[in-house]
């Protein structure tokens, strides 16, 4: 015994011989999964140190509801990891200005990013001891600060390296604290404003004065008018602009911007409803680099707006999603002399198998097309998609009701190429899965309410479409086990699978899909015949599950909690609404560090005690949805931590709902379109 | 001997109640008017009478200007019943002294025989005069509280302000008769013409109070642009008359001058009404009238101004001549552009005007609503801030210290949250200032929820209070004075 571990301490250890270099460029590699690193680091004292040294990217996960244990926690990793430049902090709900001082001070002039968009009870203080600490940052994610206002946004203007800032939902933040960060950070390349209401005309003719270097600008929903547009003319690099929702903006504002404005590629103007085919005229005779057009639920889709977007002619992707369409419109639009790759008519009526037919016997460049909810096409139109778009990667046809199953097979025979294909809701059959099955490239599926679709089809899908990464399954009632093992076996790059209110779905269902140890969500929904030991097998073998959905499926009870709360340690998100967990099995639960969201609704053995417990447990939880009930039950102390951790908790009154019959589901849902 | 100390004593005897004492003074007062008067003339009463109500008004529009000048955005709240209640008692007490007075005039005119001079008669008459003058005034400077009230068409008592006024000159008429009456006097021309005279200085006085009304008025419509209001129109050169006033008229402070006196007046109404003393002529409704615009403007040249200095835009010698539209128009102008700014702003120290009226708009809002630049300057429009900013580089906009407050609140309560876990309650609260906006400045306004009055109130309290004591002051003012004199 002695000699042998002699001979070990002599063995020289092969992984020494690697330099720090070769280790290196091996660990770039290693991205995918968050596990692989770890096991990297555990092999030896000197990987460890080389992983540690290597790691740019921090996203902290922290496990405890104590600012105290926080703290310390963030400093051990910090010193752990020297030489981090990109902070993630979306999974710290609570970052306090102490905190922030802290990281600040740490990681100095190495930080180049920091995302905070997911935390709060930090203020101005903390945001100007980060940029003052960190002179090199460059990108800011601010977003959801709505405690923030323009103290804190004249912090962040001293930050003069800044290229990329998101101040989504800052509400708070008036033309006074865009007008700091304006002055201050000229380098500033993408800068995001969405939903910031306080910023107005002036603030944003302000920074098109002075940010010079935008590249990138997102002024959705905020109120502003023609009077900063000018402005904006005069950012000679900016090629994306987010319009979206700007109710400010109509047709005679855009007239303002016919001096021309070349460098944009991407427009989003999409919920400008007071826009129509005038302004869009004078917009494109302006924009002459266009490649992106969103107009979303804006003007009518008629020959005159399609003759004004002719004008550009490096357009490639139009959204005309929710718009109002006209056959002569459409028309139109087959009549332009650019060859789009992308075309989006979701949700648009008035879409015909004329006008959709030549559309695509035109554009046979089309890559992805979205149909989603055109309700009128019919078989023609799939057969002039399929024939005349080969080349098709994407295809969204939900609830194209009068298609018939045959017109599925086409889209097998024709597009090899899909990547995504959205069936939801039609008449698909076997017969249609088995001709889809051949696009070897499908990576996304959705076959929700397919009634038509049996294990047979999905059995060709399981078998060819070995790249399958989401399955949705959402109420195909013709599904069981048989169909979902030939996926699990055949599929094992699934991530995704929605197998909600597939009754007939048993445990073997999801002792099969354990083979799929990639998988990340899981929704099964109303199964009823799923138990703990199903779910024990999921547990233990996908680690990488962060999304559960058990809702309704009344046989899961404690004893399905102990291996979730054992071996899921990236389980983020969970649903156990009428199920038959109890008090016990949510403090089992509670002991995962990780779990962010939790939906306990209609539990009977759920008291208040246990789940109060159990929510102070729970340190890492952002979101909590609760019966109303419970809002005089649970101890307002318990509550008031809750609040001040960071947590939202979400009261819900809903009433005790019976399962309907599937069929009779459908029936319903088609009788509210009617009426 | 000066009208001070004549009045002295009366008004010292408002602060006593004994009628006793009321009517030993006044016989003391009586006798050393009978000694004084031996000596002096008419014609010095005359002076001395008109010097005292001219002194009177003066320093009564001037307490009553300060109290606006610190107070002007309480203008509104100058009105106070209580005040008025005080000021109207106290010129009860005053009116029933001088009752006294000219009972015992009655009382010693009926002991003394006829061949007593004439003359001292006269000057009871005078002293009475005068008395009821100061009265008057009083009278007036209470109804003057009620002016500013006119520019708020919700005010309900505002018709009532003008009938003070009006009664007035009224009040003198029937005194005058009364006096008339007791005294059957061969001098009662003489008597008439005084108060004529009298009369005109205060009615002159109550066009001045009602200018001044009228001066905030117009204050706040010109504002500081008031010349370039003729900025859009393009006479063609030619069809106007070019009229240049010198530098010295310009900045003198009278433009109205009496043709026969050469006295100097800022108004023209005030002229006429001056006017009104140098005869007859003057007297009659058309020549008190305002003159008709219409009349002017038919016959003759459209009027524009030009600017003495050589080189300025407005100056006619100007290539790009702009002519300015009204003589108000040319002083702002000169004032503005020539003149050094000699008006500062009490408030911030730093703005300055050379144009009292723009001192007085900037004190509106100097303090709130203002936005700043870093470089110090400050803007009343945001857009105007905004525009300065994007000309200089480097400019930033400042955070105003009352916006970075609420910041500091925050962090209090943050630290308390860290303490006490409360985030939802101090949410809460912050909310709830937010919305009401009164507390935003105020901490202590903010965190004590039983505090009944934000901070403004008691401001405007103390000003009302000092508004009291300021018109008291006045009246005690002169009897302090006189009486030290006295004794």
């Amino acid at each position: 015994m002695k000699k042998q571990a002699r001979i070990q301490q002599t063995q020289i250890n092969p992984f020494d011989f690697l330099s720090e270099e070769i280790v290196f460029a091996i660990l770039d590699y290693l991205n995918t999964n968050p596990f692989d690193r770890k096991s990297f680091s555990l092999v030896s004292k000197s990987f460890y140190a080389i992983e540690s040294r290597h790691r740019r990217t921090l996203k902290p996960f922290p496990r405890t509801t104590n600012d105290h244990h926080h703290h310390y926690q963030l400093k051990k990793v910090l010193n752990r990891y020297p030489f981090v430049t990109h902070l993630d902090l979306t999974l710290c709900p609570r970052i306090t200005d102490s905190s922030l001082s802290y990281m600040s001070n740490s990681c100095g002039k190495d930080l180049k990013k920091i995302d905070l968009s997911r935390s709060r009870f930090f203020t101005h203080l903390g945001l100007s001891n980060l940029v003052s600490n960190c002179g090199n940052l460059v990108e800011i994610d601010l977003s959801n600060a709505v405690h923030l206002n323009d103290t804190a946004a004249a912090a962040v203007a001293s930050c003069r390296s800044l290229e990329r800032l998101s101040l989504s939902r800052c509400k708070s933040v008036t033309d006074i604290g865009i007008g700091c960060i304006a002055v201050g950070c000229l380098k500033l390349r993408v800068l995001n404003l969405k939903w910031c209401l306080g910023i107005g005309d002036l603030g944003v003719a302000l920074i098109g004065v002075k940010c010079k270097e935008i590249r990138s600008l997102d002024l959705s929903h905020l109120l502003i008018t023609r009077k900063c547009l000018p402005s904006l003319l005069k950012l000679q690099y900016l090629e994306d602009l987010v319009l979206e929702g700007c109710c400010g903006i109509n047709d005679e504002s855009l007239v303002s911007l016919k001096q021309g404005w070349t460098s944009l590629k991407t427009l989003n103007m999409s919920y400008c409803e007071d826009v129509t085919h005038v302004g869009v005229s004078s917009l494109t005779s302006s924009t002459g680099c266009l490649q992106n057009l969103n107009l979303a639920y804006g003007p009518l889709v008629t020959l005159a707006l399609s003759e004004s977007i002719q004008k550009l002619s490096k357009l490639q992707s139009i959204r005309l999603d929710g718009c109002h369409v006209t056959c002569s419109g459409l028309k139109g639009i087959g009549n332009w002399c650019v060859s789009l790759k992308e075309l989006s008519l979701s949700k648009c009526t008035g879409v015909t198998d004329d006008g959709l037919s030549s559309i695509v016997t035109k554009h046979t460049n089309l890559k992805m097309l979205d149909i989603t909810c055109c309700r009128k096409i019919t078989h023609s139109s799939i057969s002039n998609i399929a024939k005349s778009c080969g080349s098709l990667v994407s295809l969204k046809m939900e609830s194209c009701a009068l298609v018939p199953s045959e017109a599925f097979v086409l889209i097998g025979q024709y597009c090899h190429f899909l990547q995504e294909l959205d069936l939801t809701d039609n008449d698909v059959d076997d017969e249609g899965l088995k001709s889809v099955s051949r696009c070897s490239e499908l990576s996304v599926l959705k076959l929700g309410i397919c009634l038509n679709i049996t294990d047979d089809g999905l059995i060709y899908i399981g078998n060819r479409c070995q790249k399958l990464i989401e399955l949705d399954l959402y109420r195909s009632i013709g599904i069981t086990d048989k169909g979902i093992s030939a996926v699990a076996s055949g599929c094992a790059a699934l991530e995704m699978i929605n197998i909600s209110y597939c009754e007939n779905v048993t445990d073997s269902s999801l002792t099969s899909l354990s083979n799929c140890c990639k998988l990340n969500t899981l929704e099964s929904r109303g199964c009823p015949l799923i138990t703990s030991s199903g779910l024990k097998s999921i547990a233990i073998r996908c680690r990488q599950l962060t999304k559960l959905d058990i809702k309704k499926c009344v046989n899961v009870n404690d004893s399905g909690m102990i291996p979730l709360a054992r071996f899921s340690h990236n389980l983020r998100q969970i649903n156990l609404s009428y199920s038959s967990v109890t008090d016990v099995g949510l403090l089992y639960l509670a002991s995962l560090g990780c779990l962010q969201s939790l939906t306990v609704l209609h539990l009977e053995g759920l008291t208040p005690s246990g789940l109060a417990a159990a929510l102070l447990g729970c340190g890492g939880l952002t979101k909590v949805k609760l019966q109303s009930s419970f809002r005089t039950l649970l101890q307002r102390s318990v509550l008031e931590n809750l609040e001040a951790r960071g947590c939202v908790i979400q009261w819900r009154d809903k009433v005790f709902q019976a399962e309907l019959d599937p069929k009779c589901w459908k029936l319903q849902a088609e009788d509210i379109e009617e009426g | 001997m000066d009208g001070g100390n004549r009045h002295a004593p009366w008004a010292k005897g408002t602060s006593s109640s004994s009628n006793q004492l009321v009517n030993e003074i006044s016989q003391q007062l009586y006798d050393s008017l009978q000694q004084q008067t031996r000596n002096s003339s008419v014609l010095d009463y005359d002076m001395m009478i008109r010097k005292q109500l001219e002194s009177i008004p003066s320093s009564l529009t001037q307490t009553n200007f300060s109290s606006e000048d610190n107070n002007g955005q309480r203008r509104s709240q100058l009105w106070d019943p209580k005040t008025m209640l005080s000021n109207l008692s106290i010129m009860e007490e005053k009116i029933h002294q001088l009752q006294e007075l000219v009972r015992l005039i009655v009382g010693t005119t009926a002991k003394s025989p006829l061949d007593q001079p004439n003359q001292l008669v006269i000057q009871q008459q005078q002293l009475v005069t005068a008395d009821l003058t100061s009265i008057i005034i009083q009278l007036i400077s209470t109804a003057g509280s009620l002016l500013p009230l006119v520019n708020h068409p919700h005010f309900p008592a505002a018709p009532n302000e003008i009938s003070p006024i009006e009664i007035a000159p009224n009040e003198i008429d029937h005194v005058d008769n009364n006096n008339n009456n007791n005294n059957n006097n061969s001098n009662s021309n003489s008597n008439n013409k005084y108060v004529s005279d009298s009369n005109t200085t205060l009615s002159n006085m109550v066009s001045k109070v009602e200018d001044h009304s009228n001066e905030t008025d117009h204050m706040d419509i010109h504002e500081e642009h008031d010349e370039d209001v003729d900025e859009g129109e393009n006479l063609p050169p030619g069809s106007y008359e070019i009229l240049q006033l010198e530098k010295e008229e310009i900045l003198a402070p009278h433009t109205h001058f009496c043709v026969i006196c050469g006295k100097g007046f800022k108004r023209d109404a005030n002229l006429r009404m001056h006017m009104r003393g140098h005869g007859d002529e003057y007297k009659t409704p058309a020549a008190l009238a305002k003159p008709h615009k219409e009349m002017g403007s038919e016959a003759k040249l459209i009027k524009r101004y030009s600017c003495p200095y050589v080189g300025c835009k407005r100056n006619k010698d100007h290539k790009k001549f702009q002519p300015l539209k009204t003589i108000l128009c040319v002083k702002n102008h000169y004032k503005r552009s020539h003149c050094d700014k000699s008006y500062t702003c009490s408030r911030c120290n730093t703005k300055k005007f050379s144009v009292i009226a723009d001192l007085k708009t900037h004190e509106k809002h100097c303090g709130r609503d203002r936005w700043l630049c870093s470089c110090g300057t400050t803007f009343s429009r945001k857009d105007k801030l905004f525009g300065h900013i994007s000309l200089f580089q480097g400019h930033t906009p400042a955070i105003p210290l009352d916006e970075s407050k609420p910041g500091l609140l925050q962090d209090a309560n943050n630290t308390n949250i860290q303490g006490s876990k409360e985030v939802g309650f101090f949410d809460f609260h912050l909310n709830s200032n937010g919305s009401s906006g009164s507390g935003v400045g105020e901490p202590s306004a903010c965190f004590s929820p039983f505090q009944e009055f934000p901070r403004s109130l008691f401001e405007e309290s103390d000003s009302l209070s000092f508004l009291l004591s300021g018109s008291c002051n006045y009246m005690w003012k002169n009897g302090e004075e006189s009486s030290s004199k006295d004794l």
